[in-house]
Parts: structure tokens; C-alpha cells; sequence
């Protein structure tokens, strides 16, 4: 607590400030995959499911760790996967 | 090499991969270097993934392996099948599978850390503060709730999306519909406030962690309660602001794990689904506020639709249309959800290279709300090899509205309906839509008059330029592109 806390609060908002200004510059056309590829970058929970599945604390912590790692991973190739899928459409004209 | 050179080449590790994913978001700020960015995007999470693996104790390799293969194998058949029709479920459920990682691992996290406090070393006894310290399981109980929430709201979502229905005793319940449950302002407040007493339950006592499954329980409650109200039109909020909350719970967990790149990732996604929930509000002229708890009435007060309509509907044929076009300069498609349904896309990049081949100029006019999810138009559009050009924005388009010839309205309604400027009463009153009622000539491609999801009456489909089609969107425009070609 404390210091940690305020560190770990300054990324946040930082990250929150810089998300905003990069995002609001993201025309409409690639609304879509934009979310898509969203939904892979919050997949960035499979690192915490890696470090719970692998640690091998208790069979519980391994087996909730294992179910999030097979749904983050699922959000990370997909997501990233169908972004491209669709990209590539928006490319093929550009 | 120690234990402290591991944490400093891990975390510079998970620097560069944070770096990666803001220029991989930048890169999508335009269609040309938005496939780079997409590729910086995943070298980022490769590189996040191996640095854990690498510093971390793993002793299960056979967990990670069979994980990673499996979710892998699934997400990569879902990206490769997935018809670009049903791109808004897919977002949806992987809204879900963002919530449901969360919670997973906020509740692995806090089994593990009750392993240890409990430990009778004097070891673990001097880490047991650090361990479940207030911000670790404050951070817990809010990955639980948000994860819980946006879990059971995407898949209230999804089934919405997808249109699934149930029969019960005969009856049809669509799962689009709006269920308006008698008090439920009252049911979901008091939901509310019981998640809030069960984490506060958990900070007391953070060794009881039954308190944390019964309050992923009731966050998943007031995730189905808060989601099933909302009808078809608003799924484009609902679906932004899912997305939202799955980063937002991946950030929660960030703050258990005190792992900054969960922190920056989960920011950039938290930002990113809000920033499109506030675009999609302001295009519906309604507050969040508004969409969540409030419900689109049929207008009372307003004219029915035998006033509006009575004598002046105009039926036209594709024969009469292939007329109407005969040398026209420049022609404007407005698409709508109707498109998507009948799956038009190809058949009006056909008709549009018809039109284009004859000297028109055909162009795209997107409304920010039409189809079921921001963007939803342009991917479909794009699918048919309509370059990304021909795709305006509502606002870069309207000024321009009165030098058109002809505008198509293909499956749209609501986003044309002029009421939304003239009648301040109307439950659309103030929205910015098309104008296509200052164009020459309409042509309305719809199967009937039926209204759209404000279920008011559309004046333009009467007005003296509007020439009604009534037709399958797919078919009308086989119909138009073979009645142009005797013409």
C-alpha cells in the first residue's frame, strides 16, 4: 500500500490520458476492428493466468488460472486474428 | 542471475510491450498502417507472454501448453469463420472471455495468497501484510465484480446480437426484445448494493474467500439484470461499453498483481470502448444514462402512421428505378441494418460499379449508429471490395446532400427520419441523421412500411421525392443491376 499504490495509480491514469488521445484520432471506418483488437489487448490477462496455471500453489488456483488462460488466449489470437482479417479488406483498396 | 535482475528484465520487457501496444492502437488511426499496427499489437503480447514464462516459477508446463494450445486452436477458428455479419456477437462474446479471465485470475490469486498467509513459516508470516494487503484484495474484489458483470452482460448481449429465440408454451420470446422486469430499478439497486456489502465483506475478512465466489455470483446477477432491458437499436452502446468494462477488469487485475503492463493494456482498452460508448450516445442525442435505465416508449402524442402515410406512399419498381437513374451524376447509398440481414453487400458493389462504369459517382453515407456495433457498416462494405474512400461520415456528407441525384436507403429507418429535426416531442427528437429528404430523388429499399426501433412513423418515406421499393435487399438490388443492364 501507499507508495506502490500511487506509482501503480499514476501508470493508470497516464495510460488512461494516453489512450484517450490516440483513440479519439481512430476514424469511424475502423470502429470495428479497432474493438476486435481491443478485445485482444485486454487478453493481456493471460499473463496473470500464466503465473497462476504455472505456479502449482494449490490445485484450485491452478485449475481457475488454467480456465483464464485458455479464455485470454482465446481473446488474444482471436481478436488479433480477425483484426487482421478485416484490415487486410481495407487494405486491398486503399 | 538474482532474483532482482529477473524483475528488472522483466518489467523493461513488459515497458517495450507497453510501447508496442499504444503505436499498435496509433497505427489504426489509419487503413494503411492499420495492419502494422495490429501486427505491433500481437509482437507486444508475445513479447508480455514470454517475458512472464521466463521470469515466473512455473512448475505446471503441462497446464500452460494444453491452455495456450487449446485457446489458441478456439480463437483461431472463431477468427477464420466468423462472417463478417456476425462480427458484433464475436466482439461480444470476447468482451465476455475478457470479464471471465479476470475474475479467474483475481480469484486464483486469492487462493494462492490465503495458501500463504496461512502458511506457518515464519517466511511467509513476514509476507503475509504484503500478500493480501488492502489494495491487493480491494483490487480483487473489483475484478470480480466488473470481470463477473461483463461476463453475464455479453452473453445477454450475444444472444441479443445473435437473435436467438426461445418457445415456451407455443410462444416465441425473441431474445432482442426488452425484458422490463415490474421494479427493477429497485430489483437492480438493491443487487447493487448487496455486490457492494460482499466486497466489503471480503476486505474485512480477506481469508474468507467464499465471500469472493458469492459476490462473482451476484455481479453476474446484476450483469444479466442491467443487460436485459436494453432493445436492438442501443446494442451499439451496450456493446462499446462492455468492451470498456473488460478492460477495465483486466486493469483491476493489474492492481492485484502490481503488473504494469496489465495496468496500461487494460487503460488503453478501458479508454478506448469509452470513448466509443460516448461516439455512439451522441449519435443517438441520449445520455448513457438514458440508454441504460431508461426505455424508448412508442410516441403517444406523435401521428400514427395511417396520417403520415395515407395516399402518399409511392410503390416503384425496379424498371422504374433503372429510369430514374438513366444519366444521373452522383448517386448516395445510405446502408442500414437491413443491409447486413439480407446480406446486400456484394450485390450493391455490384450495382455501384454498374453505376460507376456509366459516369455516376457513388458514395457511402454511414450513420455512426447504423448496424448492431460502431463500424459495423464499413467492415461490410469493405468485405465487398468498396475501397474505404467511398465510405463518408454523416457529417462530412450532409452539407453536400442537396447536389445528390438519387439516395438509396437500403434497410435503414430511424437515421433518415427527418422528424428527428422538425419535432422536438418525438423520442428521436434532436438526433443527427442523414438528410436524405433534401436529396432530388429518394429510393427507399425496405420490405414494408413497419416501423424502425423508435417504432415511429417515417414522414420522408411520404414525401413528394420518395420513391418507395418494397423488396429483400439482396433481391432489389439483383433486380436493379438486371433492369439497368435492359434499360
Amino acid at each position: 500500500m501507499g507508495l506502490e499504490l500511487v506509482t501503480l495509480l499514476t501508470i493508470f491514469v497516464l495510460a488512461m490520458i494516453v489512450g484517450r488521445e490516440v483513440i479519439t484520432k481512430v476514424p469511424p471506418t475502423l470502429h470495428t476492428p479497432l474493438m476486435s483488437g481491443s478485445n485482444a489487448i485486454s487478453g493481456i490477462t493471460v499473463v496473470g493466468a500464466l503465473i497462476a496455471a504455472g505456479a502449482g500453489a494449490t490445485w484450485t488456483s491452478t485449475i481457475l488460472g488454467f480456465l483464464a488462460l485458455v479464455f485470454a488466449t482465446v481473446n488474444v489470437v482471436g481478436g488479433f486474428l480477425v483484426s487482421h482479417r478485416m484490415l487486410m479488406m481495407f487494405r486491398k483498396k486503399g | 542471475m538474482d532474483e532482482q535482475t529477473v524483475r528488472i528484465i522483466q518489467n523493461s520487457a513488459y515497458l517495450i510491450a507497453s510501447v508496442l501496444f499504444i503505436f499498435g492502437l496509433k497505427g489504426l488511426t489509419h487503413p494503411r498502417s492499420a495492419v502494422r499496427g495490429n501486427l505491433m499489437g500481437s509482437l507486444a503480447m508475445l513479447l508480455a507472454v514470454v517475458a512472464t514464462l521466463w521470469a515466473a516459477d512455473i512448475v505446471n508446463w503441462q497446464w500452460i501448453i494444453v491452455g495456450l494450445v487449446l485457446g489458441s486452436g478456439i480463437g483461431a477458428f472463431l477468427a477464420m469463420t466468423v462472417p463478417m455479419t456476425g462480427m458484433p456477437q464475436m466482439v461480444g462474446l470476447f468482451n465476455g472471455f475478457g470479464g471471465a479471465a479476470s475474475f479467474l485470475v483475481a480469484g486464483g490469486e486469492l487462493v494462492m495468497r490465503i495458501r500463504t498467509a496461512s502458511a506457518e513459516t515464519v517466511e511467509a508470516a513476514a509476507t503475509v501484510g504484503n500478500d493480501l494487503s488492502l489494495q491487493a484484495i480491494i483490487a480483487i474484489a473489483a475484478s470480480g465484480l466488473i470481470g463477473a458483470l461483463t461476463l453475464s452482460g455479453s452473453l445477454v448481449a450475444v444472444a441479443k446480437l445473435a437473435e436467438m429465440k426461445v418457445t415456451i408454451g407455443g410462444k416465441k420470446y425473441w431474445a432482442s426484445d426488452s425484458v422490463l422486469l415490474p421494479g427493477r430499478h429497485l430489483i437492480n439497486g438493491l443487487t447493487m448494493v448487496l455486490a457492494i456489502v460482499l466486497c466489503v465483506a471480503l476486505v474485512k475478512d480477506p481469508t474468507a474467500s467464499s465471500w469472493y465466489w458469492i459476490l462473482v455470483v451476484v455481479s453476474a446477477v446484476l450483469g444479466v439484470l442491467v443487460t436485459i432491458p436494453i432493445g436492438g437499436a442501443d446494442m451499439p452502446v451496450v456493446i462499446a461499453l462492455l468492451n470498456s468494462y473488460s478492460g477495465l477488469a483486466a486493469c483491476a487485475t493489474g492492481f492485484v498483481l502490481s503488473n504494469n503492463v496489465l495496468i496500461i493494456a487494460g487503460s488503453l482498452v478501458g479508454a478506448s470502448g469509452l470513448i466509443l460508448t460516448s461516439i455512439m450516445c451522441k449519435a443517438m442525442n441520449r445520455s448513457l444514462a438514458n440508454v441504460m435505465f431508461a426505455t424508448l416508449g412508442p410516441a403517444e402524442d406523435g401521428p400514427s402512421a395511417d396520417e403520415v402515410y395515407a395516399g402518399k406512399i409511392k410503390a416503384t419498381s425496379a424498371e422504374e428505378i433503372a429510369m430514374v437513374l438513366d444519366g444521373v451524376q452522383r448517386v448516395v447509398i445510405v446502408p442500414g441494418y437491413g443491409m447486413a440481414v439480407s446480406q446486400a453487400q456484394h450485390a450493391v458493389r455490384d450495382f455501384a460499379n454498374l453505376l460507376e462504369g456509366r459516369g455516376a459517382e457513388v458514395e457511402f453515407a454511414i450513420h455512426p449508429v447504423a448496424g448492431r456495433m460502431p463500424g459495423h457498416m464499413n467492415v461490410l462494405l469493405a468485405e465487398a471490395d468498396i475501397p474505404y474512400e467511398k465510405l463518408l461520415e454523416m457529417d462530412e456528407i450532409n452539407p453536400t446532400l442537396e447536389t445528390v441525384d438519387v439516395a438509396i436507403v437500403l434497410g435503414a429507418n430511424d437515421v433518415v427520419n427527418p422528424v428527428a429535426r422538425t419535432d422536438p416531442k418525438s423520442p428521436i427528437a434532436g438526433m443527427p441523421i442523414i438528410d436524405v429528404d433534401k436529396c432530388r430523388t429518394v429510393i427507399v429499399i425496405k420490405r414494408s412500411l413497419s416501423p424502425g426501433f423508435a417504432g415511429i412513423p417515417n414522414p420522408l418515406f411520404a414525401l413528394d421525392n420518395t420513391l418507395m421499393f418494397f423488396n429483400d435487399g439482396k433481391k432489389a438490388f439483383a433486380e436493379l443491376i438486371a433492369a439497368l443492364k435492359d434499360a
